[in-house]
């Protein structure tokens, strides 16, 4: 009997030894600064990245970083739960999103490119031809001047940033053909590499030495090429905020867009930044100059 | 007149003992709540989120589980969405049952090893075994199936190796020790006398195998199956990857396809809570969750007549 009290004091103290931890933890973060951010895994890298050193160099300051994809970082950011929502597309062109209640902060610009396996012995494609191999014209890759292998279409998710970007720029509007639908660009590269035949899409940053990225037109997918769009397919990497941006939000958004991190963390991680661009594309694709000889 | 009053009291009063278990039955009950809470609510919400699809959206029921399209971004000819889900519907029965049929010989011959032919090596080697594989996590199935399943496939049987067969194969390994220890349970209850009177009237210990302890322990299989049947059927990682995630009615088995879980798997992230997108991948959730309903129910049915 008195060992079982014991257990029971014991497992009391416990309880509210615990409960007085949690009370005091949630007594301190709220006395420091921490803000959310949630969305795109194209953009996670950066901000995750940019979080560290500033909450390194802004002592008492979180910066909390979450994926989910373009769609949870939109929702969540039109519904107020989180400071910051990631995302790959404008807000407007977002289904269910009311983009006049968000602001749009631009801090980087990610290429892509499509991608093939190294087998298909295709280099280089007019958009024409892409076309007709992601809506299924063309099924073999001897008809755009490859190895005779059946065209492995893979795809990103649907709703997925990179997919949008890609159909719009890349397929002229045009929707690709169902098939198989990857949920990650990491996956699909590694799908792309061992599968005979496949073609897919991923940001620059993904290319490496096991798949062979394709020149559309002759232009071959570099960073320079994206700054002047002669390389159409990219996209604006977008914080959103719900309103103007206050406190902390407001100061770490403005350290993203600061030349510091633009002219470092950007350009490490992959992406480019916004000031190398030599154009400026709005939500319905317009392309203008930007100003200035 | 006092003394009899303070009798009165004593003895009304709750014994210590009483008031334990009072306070026991409490926690109890309250425990129960809280978890008949928790199943309601979730029943409740992906219901509710589920049926959007068919009072806010105006998706008619028939089409979204007969069509064939499944591409909530667009609308048809109508201005309908196109949100067929019958590949998927199709996509995750093919594969439960494949892997069901295939996982079950094996899972019952292991079973009857165990059991009946050497008691004594299976619960030493077969029974630790069975239990280790039941505690891999999916993930881990899934890598292997991308990276040993999927080429194999390819080699065999061409196309790109993903597809319903390379999903059958994960899930048959995956549900084998699952039902493997559900079986040998089944086979363990046949009580000893059973056997006994069978060999003793004179049957060999296959036929006493065969037409004595395999039908007595009928039901007790079919819940193992069933069972199974149910995991397979919710799966979603390991199977998402290696099935290819095609929205598209299964043409053969080594042809990208896609079931319940994968497409929402994929889909939940790309998605805004509220719009018809999401709640399309609710109702596909929504049919999970009355197709694993079902699954428990049958067990239900299958363990009331094994009782009679």
């Amino acid at each position: 009997m008195s060992r079982k009290r014991w257990v029971q004091g014991f497992i009391v103290i416990a309880l509210v030894a615990l409960g007085g931890y949690a009370y005091q933890t949630r007594q301190v973060s709220h006395a420091r600064e921490s803000i959310t951010a949630v969305g795109s895994t194209a953009l996670q890298p950066l901000v995750e990245a940019a979080g560290e050193q500033y909450t390194g160099e802004h002592l008492g300051t979180f910066v909390n970083v979450q994926g989910g994809g373009t769609g949870t970082g939109l929702s969540q950011i039109q519904e107020g739960a989180v400071q910051i929502g990631n995302s790959d597309l404008f807000a407007g062109e977002q289904k269910g999103i009311k983009a006049n209640q968000l602001v749009d902060h631009r801090v980087a610009v990610v290429g892509i490119t499509p991608i093939v396996n190294k087998k298909v012995g295709v280099t280089n494609l007019s958009t024409a031809q892409l076309i007709k191999v992601f809506t299924g014209e063309v099924k073999n890759w001897r008809e755009v001047g490859g190895a005779n292998l059946p065209i492995v279409l893979i795809n990103r998710a649907q709703g997925s940033g990179t997919r949008a970007t890609f159909e719009q720029f890349g397929l002229q509007g045009r929707r690709s053909k169902t098939a198989q639908e990857q949920d990650s660009s990491g996956m699909v590269r590694s799908i792309v590499a061992t599968t005979p035949g496949a073609i897919s899409y991923v940001a620059f940053s993904y290319v490496d030495k096991t798949v062979q990225d394709l020149a559309i037109n002759h232009v071959e997918p570099t960073e320079d090429n994206v700054t002047t769009n002669d390389w159409k397919i990219w996209s604006y990497e977008h914080l959103y905020t719900k309103g103007q941006p206050k406190g902390l939000t407001a100061k770490f958004i403005h350290y993203v867009q600061s030349a510091a991190v633009q002219r470092t963390l950007v350009r490490q991680l992959g992406y480019l930044s916004p000031d190398q661009m030599t154009v400026d594309r709005d939500v319905h694709g317009q392309v203008t100059k930007i100003g200035g000889e | 007149m006092k003394s009899t009053q303070q009798l009165e009291r004593q003895l009304k009063r709750h014994s210590k003992a009483a008031r334990l278990e009072n306070w026991g039955r409490f926690i109890s009950f309250s425990a129960l709540l809280l978890i008949v809470a928790v199943v309601v609510g979730i029943i409740g919400f992906v219901a509710s989120k589920g049926i959007a699809t068919f009072t806010t959206n105006h998706v008619s029921l028939w089409d979204f589980l007969t069509e064939k399209t499944w591409n909530p971004n667009i609308k048809d000819a109508h201005g309908n969405p196109e949100v067929g889900a019958l590949p998927m519907i199709v996509g995750s029965f093919l594969i439960t049952i494949l892997s069901a049929i295939v996982a079950t010989p094996f899972a019952i011959g292991t079973a009857v090893f165990m059991n009946e032919i050497s008691p004594n090596r299976g619960a030493k080697i077969l029974q630790p075994v069975t239990e280790l594989l039941v505690g891999i996590p999916s993930v881990v199935y899934g890598f292997i199936g991308l990276s040993v399943v999927v080429p194999a496939t390819r080699a065999i049987f061409g196309g790109s190796g993903f597809g319903i067969l390379s999903g059958t194969c994960v899930l048959f390994v995956m549900i084998l020790p699952t039902v493997t220890s559900m079986s040998a349970d089944a086979l363990k209850s046949v009580p000893r006398y059973y056997r006994e009177a069978s060999l003793a009237l004179g049957a060999t210990q296959w036929q006493t195998i065969y037409k004595v302890v395999l039908r007595a322990a009928t039901p007790g299989l079919m819940t193992a199956v069933v069972f199974g049947m149910a995991r397979a059927f919710g799966e979603a990682l390991a199977v998402q990857m290696v099935i290819g995630n095609a929205a598209l009615m299964p043409s053969s088995l080594v042809a990208p396809s896609s079931t319940l879980t994968s497409v929402l798997t994929t889909g939940i992230g790309n998605t805004v809570m509220g719009s018809l997108q999401n709640n399309a991948l609710w109702s596909l959730a929504l049919v999970l969750l009355l197709m694993s309903l079902v699954f428990n129910l049958i067990i239900r049915l299958i363990g009331r007549k094994g009782r009679m």
